[in-house]
């Protein structure tokens, strides 16, 4: 078991997702970093599909056993009291009483927490994903304890993995409403560095610069989305669409983040600059 | 039929009417493609996820061949308090008297052409032809849960508190949506709907 001391920042339970659902309104969701999170799980032994905790800091809590943990994703000084330090990517076995205390990262936005066993709350179509927008899935608040799910019995092959760095140019292809803007705002899109603002969240990293001008004016019926969809609303400032973006929106989809690079939006803090490349789709 | 551009994992068929939408994605979910993860109907598109996939098949099924189906799944009656706050305005938008947009809205029965928005949140169409209005200019910030509303060519139910910015017509104390119910969504897609004035 463990004890959730606090709850912190943008903290939630996340796996996979529910992918399969979408035909009852239902998205994906599942960690916004998805190569952090299945990294953790393959550190302690776990299943990639093991649900890890996902927060952007201020987390803490309590070991009620010992365990074998790990934290990926974002990085920054991690702090243990009442057991051995641990560092980012590396596997920790800690004693029945440490607390795990997580402030707010220096590099990175989102750290992904494992327990080898896993966090056994209660799936819901599923899946252990707390979806922010839909509001299904387990959910996480102080004073919860946790219980952590038996050991897999699985090899443990490394006790530390280098970090990953994060793209520095975002590669994007054309999106199905690429000509309902200008080659000016498409010039712009690629040109120009796009900051990312405060206001983002799970659903989407909302994104500030020069407004990204419409030829086309008329109202979009809703349409499906993707994630790594950057769609434009009415006053041309665009958002990535991330994990728990809605299944269908009503905006006009300008580009799309190649896959590969969704992570590292994810993982853009508020006040970076993000550059756009443009590559075949 | 037009085909659009979506990233390396997805493809984006634009339609010229809701019927090629229905026909189509009712072809794509018989064929059962592999490498198809889901698949999106709306108003006038389609969006298929995949993986690796057979792109000559997925072209070939993207294309309306057969006729729509029509919708033969089970009726939903769904009861309905029309005392929404935007029936005064649809009266003055319609020039019918409130009573008559009442009877027009609960006097038909719709089918779930698809899903979207928030999860549980069927779009039905068969809304007559009078009642068909645009979306309010502004949208609400929050419109309460079991809302009845209408907007183009659709009809709904709010299936949760959210943001909107349909036609409120009245409310249900029907739960459109829930998780751990053996069926979360009322309504799915070939359900029929009617709605009955309480």
């Amino acid at each position: 078991m463990i004890e959730i001391i606090s709850q912190g920042i943008g903290s939630s339970f996340q796996d996979l997702g529910r992918p399969g659902y979408k035909h009852l309104g239902v998205g994906r969701s599942g960690a916004a970093d998805g190569p952090s999170h299945t990294l953790a799980n393959r550190l302690v032994g776990n299943a990639e599909s093991a649900a890890t905790i996902e927060t952007c800091g201020g987390l803490s809590l309590r070991l009620l056993d010992h365990a074998v943990v790990v934290v990926t994703g974002a990085r920054g000084v991690l702090e243990v009291r009442h057991g051995p330090p641990i560092a980012v990517n590396g596997v920790a076995h800690l004693p029945t009483g440490s607390e795990i205390i997580m402030r707010s990262p220096g590099d990175g936005l989102r750290y992904y927490l494992a327990v080898r066993g896993g966090f056994e709350v209660e799936p819901v179509l599923g899946s252990r994903s707390f979806d922010t927008l839909a509001g299904i899935g387990p959910r996480l608040a102080a004073g919860d304890r946790v219980a952590v799910g038996a050991d897999p019995h699985s090899p443990m092959v490394a006790d530390f993995a280098s970090p990953h760095p994060w793209a520095t140019h975002i590669d994007i292809s054309e999106g199905p409403r690429r000509d309902w803007f200008t080659d000016e705002a498409w010039a712009s899109l690629i040109a120009v560095g796009y900051v990312v603002s405060p206001t983002g969240n799970r659903v989407g990293a909302r994104l500030s610069g020069p407004a990204l001008e419409r030829r086309q004016r008329r109202e979009l019926p809703s349409e499906g989305l993707v994630e790594g969809a950057i769609q434009v609303p009415p006053d041309g400032q665009p958002i990535v669409m991330l994990a728990d973006y809605p299944v269908t929106g009503g905006y006009p989809v300008i580009a799309v983040v190649a896959p590969s690079h969704v992570p590292s939006v994810a993982q853009a803090r508020p006040g970076t600059t993000l550059r756009f490349r443009h590559s075949a789709g | 039929m037009r085909l659009l551009p979506y990233g390396p994992r997805a493809v984006l068929a634009e339609y010229d009417t809701l019927a090629e939408v229905m026909a189509v994605s009712d072809a794509l979910r018989s064929a059962n493609l592999p490498g198809v993860d889901d698949v999106v109907p709306a108003a006038r598109t389609v969006l298929v996820h995949h993986q690796m996939v057979d792109r000559a098949a997925l072209e070939r099924l993207l294309v309306p061949s057969s006729a729509a189906p029509q919708a033969t799944g089970p009726i939903v009656e769904i009861p309905v308090v029309y005392d929404g706050v935007d029936l005064a305005d649809v009266a003055e938008a319609t020039g019918m008297p409130i009573d008559q947009v009442v009877e027009m809205h609960s006097s038909v029965t719709y089918s779930a052409a698809f899903l979207g928005f928030t999860p549980g949140w069927a779009y039905l169409v068969g809304l007559p032809k009078p009642l068909h209005l645009p979306r309010r200019p502004t949208p609400r910030t929050a419109v309460p849960a079991g809302s009845v509303a209408i907007a183009s060519e659709f009809s709904g139910v709010y299936p949760t508190t959210s943001p909107g910015g349909w036609n409120l017509l009245g409310h249900t104390t029907t739960t459109m949506f829930d998780a751990s119910r053996h069926k979360p969504a009322l309504v799915v897609a070939g359900d029929r709907v009617r709605f009955v004035a309480e």
